[in-house]
């Protein structure tokens, strides 16, 4: 017997509850003290096409989904079509021999087939179809033989707001599906799952789920957003929070709305954010680069899905890496970061809303649709370390003492004339007082960062202006001028980089790892991480010694540093979600290093640890290139 | 003690053309900020791009100074951050009515409570004289040397069947009847529109000073104009003889602030504290 670890799939047509199914499923694993991780699969349609969601349990944590399956539920012909083939021996199918007819089928050697009259004991217990789902689920925890009751108690809560009838149909769905599993099939299953009492409670969330945390822990106000998979679901939730938290949340007429509303916010002083996939992105990069200019903190979350245009709707990849870095004409400074977990999509997002105030600037986070729509069992966030910080943003108190310092300033060096140079020329460094006897809001100062007023502050008045401007906020196109804002711009990212704490390599079990530990490293960013860190394991039960480099901080980048880690790698492959392995490009642009072996994916859907293991076993067995070191340009394939 | 136009005025002196209807506009603004007596402080004017929407940097109060065609969001992302600020938009017909009309639209039938000025000169300025979306059928430019074939788009209809609440048109070279114009608009609570005919004396030889003194009546001089009559509003819209100025369409509806769950506190976003936000709770929701 097999017990806690477990890989189960839920498959069926869309608008059968495939979804909810798996989610319920992995939720009450949760409950149990087990960890679940989730990753539904889903075309770009309402009803019909083939979803699934397939579902790992553990009893410590999992990162990502398996493609060799226990247990599969069939709720239709197709599903088994598509994954009777990824079962293990000894592994068992749940499916309704009244519905689906096995045909020319062949069960794979080992594959149980258990058949259970779904349809109905939908219509008899659950009254009616609709509820054929839960009793598949009920049927799954009776083979696995797992305390039912934690079921019976999150389809109370699911479904309270449905009424009473719902919620007991839907328990006698459950427990119609239980029953006959346990009556017929008992003890011939070879997997259990086995609640364990004790251990504290664990969230079960998307990466969608975990941004939003983040956002509202930062104090985000203003959320604008236009519906795109994979990132809608961030606007669901941060609405579904407007009232608790006071978020004004605005679903725009379109992308270019909703960053240019956030960007209105930010100016204001309220922590602003808006949230997109590529598509909506292409539509958002004009006012990037106004938030760069007229240096205004926004948050902008980018979850990416396969382009290019509308490309594969649903399904996952990392393309947009290249996009993101340099979207939108002209030179001016942006913070990247790319989670690659439940816990950097919080913490990030968290840092994001600082960031921005801090370096005023636009700050994106990359993600994709994997992290964003999968669901994981993650431990309840540690907040005690976290604090809100906006950097030069000044209260009126300090304004008033800035602005009566420069008077004096001025009235001793001056003989009290405010309009000491003029438009378009560098005041004194002591001086805060603009010709119009208005504050210098784009003060030229060692790091780059001006203090910084919002509307509303007597004595704060500023344009802040998309053209390029002086000191003052008003526009001047002297040379002299042009030079030293661009310079004063990107100074702001000297100063951000040094706050940013440089990536380590990550052994085996999360340890810190050294360059001299490995004989391999791995270099990836975002979502494959999960699995990459699984490979760890993989490879070091083979003896083989490998660690991670995840690179989370795309812009500022931390050249010294990552060029030390790789100079001293053995042998380094690069692992992405896309076709042109785009991380691998930033690393040769900015370090030089040529990163030769690659693991790429981009049909869409996620790597698993196996498959990046298998490759990397190819690569091992076919000799590869051995360490490609920091040297002049090389020529690639 | 009042404010007068010289609070409002800037070191920095506009450099549009001499004889340019923008200063009309300017000393309108300037008028009627200082008649309704607001805070310099509390006043965001935004503009698009185009020799209109520099009108930020001449008058002085906060300003931000947007993209061609985005103003209008960013001023509504402002006004819902901090309902307490006073947010006039200033904008050309190309920027409002071409590259920007997909935002106008949602704004009238949101009815955020900001002032929405058009500078209307029926043609591109900062381009150098291109052909606009309210210039007249047959006008030529350097990218209609032939003529343009389109109907010019009228403003004041396209605003009445949006669900506008405050519908207006002026003409920059009637100052004392804009100033009064911006100052009805601004107290209006809601969406607020001002088309202003605006003469481009360098491009455009048409729609010239002396064409609008000879075309426009002001609406008040008509006694059975009932600015609450939505139908006559639209009749008025498409007079062509004559052209009205003044305000066409009134009507009080409640503003979208007013009815945002996440405003409901009363407390503008841009004060509430954010220091210690306890999000206990909805993590055991994940639970």
């Amino acid at each position: 017997m097999k017990t806690n670890d477990l890989t189960l799939m839920i498959g069926g047509e869309a608008g059968f509850g495939i979804q909810s199914a798996g989610n319920f499923f992995a939720m009450a694993a949760n409950r149990g003290g087990l960890y679940a991780f989730g990753n539904p699969e889903y075309p770009s349609l309402i009803r019909g096409g083939h979803n699934s969601d397939c579902i790992r349990i553990s009893d410590k944590h999992v990162g990502i989904h398996k493609e060799r399956l226990d247990l599969l539920l069939a709720m239709n012909k197709e599903t088994l079509d598509l994954h009777l083939k990824e079962m293990v021996s000894g592994g068992g199918v749940v499916y309704d021999a009244e519905n689906i007819k096995m045909g020319e089928l062949q069960v794979p050697v080992g594959v149980k087939m258990f058949n259970v009259p779904l349809k109905k004991l939908a219509m008899e217990e659950g009254k009616g179809d609709i509820t054929r789902n839960t009793v598949g689920v009920g049927a799954l925890f009776g083979l696995v033989n797992f305390d039912i009751e934690i079921f019976y108690a999150i389809l109370r809560e699911e479904f309270a707001r449905k009424g009473d009838a719902v919620v007991e149909n839907n328990i006698a769905a459950a427990k119609a599906g239980y029953d006959f599993v346990r009556k017929n099939y008992a003890g011939q299953f070879e997997f259990e799952l086995k609640k364990i009492d004790g251990r504290p409670p664990k969230m079960l969330l998307t990466g969608n789920d975990a941004i939003a945390l983040g956002a509202i822990k930062a104090g985000c106000k203003f959320v604008a957003e236009y519906p795109m998979t994979p990132s809608t679901a961030i606007l669901h939730v941060m609405a579904s929070h407007a009232k608790d938290f006071n978020i004004i949340v605005k679903h725009t007429e379109d992308e270019i709305a909703a960053i240019n509303m956030a960007i209105g916010a930010g100016w204001t002083g309220v922590r602003a954010m808006t949230a997109t996939a590529g598509g909506g992105y292409s539509l958002m990069v004009e006012a990037l680069g106004m938030a760069g200019m007229c240096e205004i903190p926004v948050v902008c979350v980018e979850i990416q899905r396969p382009g290019p245009s509308t490309g594969l709707p649903t399904r996952t990849e990392q393309a947009d890496l290249q996009f993101i870095l340099h979207s939108s004409q002209g030179e001016f400074p942006r913070i990247v970061i790319a989670p690659g977990d439940y816990n950097e999509c919080f913490y990030h997002t968290y840092q994001a809303f600082n960031l921005a105030e801090k370096y005023q600037l636009p700050v994106l986070v990359v993600s994709d649709k994997h992290i964003s729509e999968s669901i994981q069992t993650v431990e309840p966030y540690d907040v005690s370390g976290l604090k809100i910080e906006r950097g030069k943003l000044l209260t009126q108190k300090e304004l008033d003492k800035i602005m009566a310092k420069s008077r004096e300033f001025l009235e001793v060096n001056n003989g009290g004339t405010l309009a000491q140079k003029g438009f378009g020329a560098v005041a004194a460094k002591e001086n805060f007082i603009s010709p119009d006897g208005n504050f210098l809001r784009y003060k030229i100062t060692d790091d780059g960062i001006s203090p910084r007023t919002i509307p509303g502050m007597p004595g704060g008045i500023h344009r802040a202006a998309t053209d390029e401007h002086d000191e003052s906020g008003d526009l001047t196109e002297t040379e002299e001028n042009r030079t030293i804002m661009v310079d004063k711009r990107a100074r702001k990212l000297d100063a951000a980089l040094k706050e940013l704490p440089p990536p380590q390599l990550i052994g085996p079990g999360g340890a810190v790892s050294k360059p001299g530990d490995a004989d391999i490293t791995f270099v990836t960013w975002g979502s494959p991480k999960e699995a990459v860190l699984e490979v760890l394991e993989l490879l070091k039960a083979d003896g083989i010694k490998a660690n991670l480099l995840q690179i989370v901080y795309m812009i500022p980048f931390h050249t010294e540093e990552i060029t030390g880690l790789l100079e001293k790698s053995t042998r380094v492959i690069g692992v992405e979600q896309n076709s042109e392995a785009q991380l691998c490009a930033l690393i040769r642009e900015k370090t030089g290093y040529l990163i030769e072996e690659k693991i790429l994916k981009y049909s869409g859907r996620q790597f698993t640890a196996h498959e990046v293991y298998d490759r990397t076993k190819e690569l091992l067995a076919g000799g590869g290139v051995k360490n490609a070191k920091a040297k002049a340009p090389k020529k690639t394939k | 003690m009042p404010y007068t136009t010289k609070d409002f005025e800037t070191v920095a002196k506009p450099d549009w053309c001499p004889g340019c209807g923008n200063f009309g506009i300017q000393a309108a603004m300037k008028q009627a900020l200082a008649n309704l007596n607001i805070d310099p402080h509390m006043i965001a004017l935004v503009a698009g791009i185009g020799c209109s929407s520099k009108m930020p940097h001449w008058v002085d109060t906060y300003g931000l100074h947007t993209l061609h065609g985005r103003a209008i969001p960013p001023a509504q992302g402002i006004k819902l951050a901090n309902p307490k600020l006073t947010v006039i938009v200033n904008t050309g017909d190309g920027d409002g009515y071409g590259i920007g009309v997909g935002h106008l639209v949602h704004a009238m039938r949101r009815n955020i409570d900001m002032t929405y000025m058009v500078h209307d000169n029926m043609v591109y300025g900062l381009t150098k004289g291109q052909t606009a979306p309210t210039s007249p059928k047959g006008f030529k430019t350097p990218s209609t040397p032939f003529g343009s074939i389109e109907e010019p788009l009228n403003p004041v209809a396209l605003a009445l069947t949006m669900g506008a609440t405050f519908v207006a048109r002026g003409y920059a070279g009637d100052v004392q009847h804009l100033t009064m114009l911006i100052e009805e608009a601004v107290k209006h609570k809601g969406f607020a529109l001002i088309d202003t005919y605006q003469p481009c004396v360098t491009f455009n030889k048409i729609q010239t000073y002396a064409y609008f003194v000879q075309h426009v009546y002001k609406l008040d001089s008509d006694p059975a104009h009932d600015k609450s009559n939505f139908e006559m509003a639209m009749k008025k819209a498409w007079e062509t003889e004559k052209l009205p100025i003044g305000i066409f369409y009134q009507v009080s509806r409640p503003t979208y602030e007013e009815q945002e769950p996440g405003m409901a506190s009363g407390i503008p976003a841009a004060e509430l504290p954010i220091d210690d936000i306890d999000i206990t709770k909805t993590m055991e929701k994940y639970m």
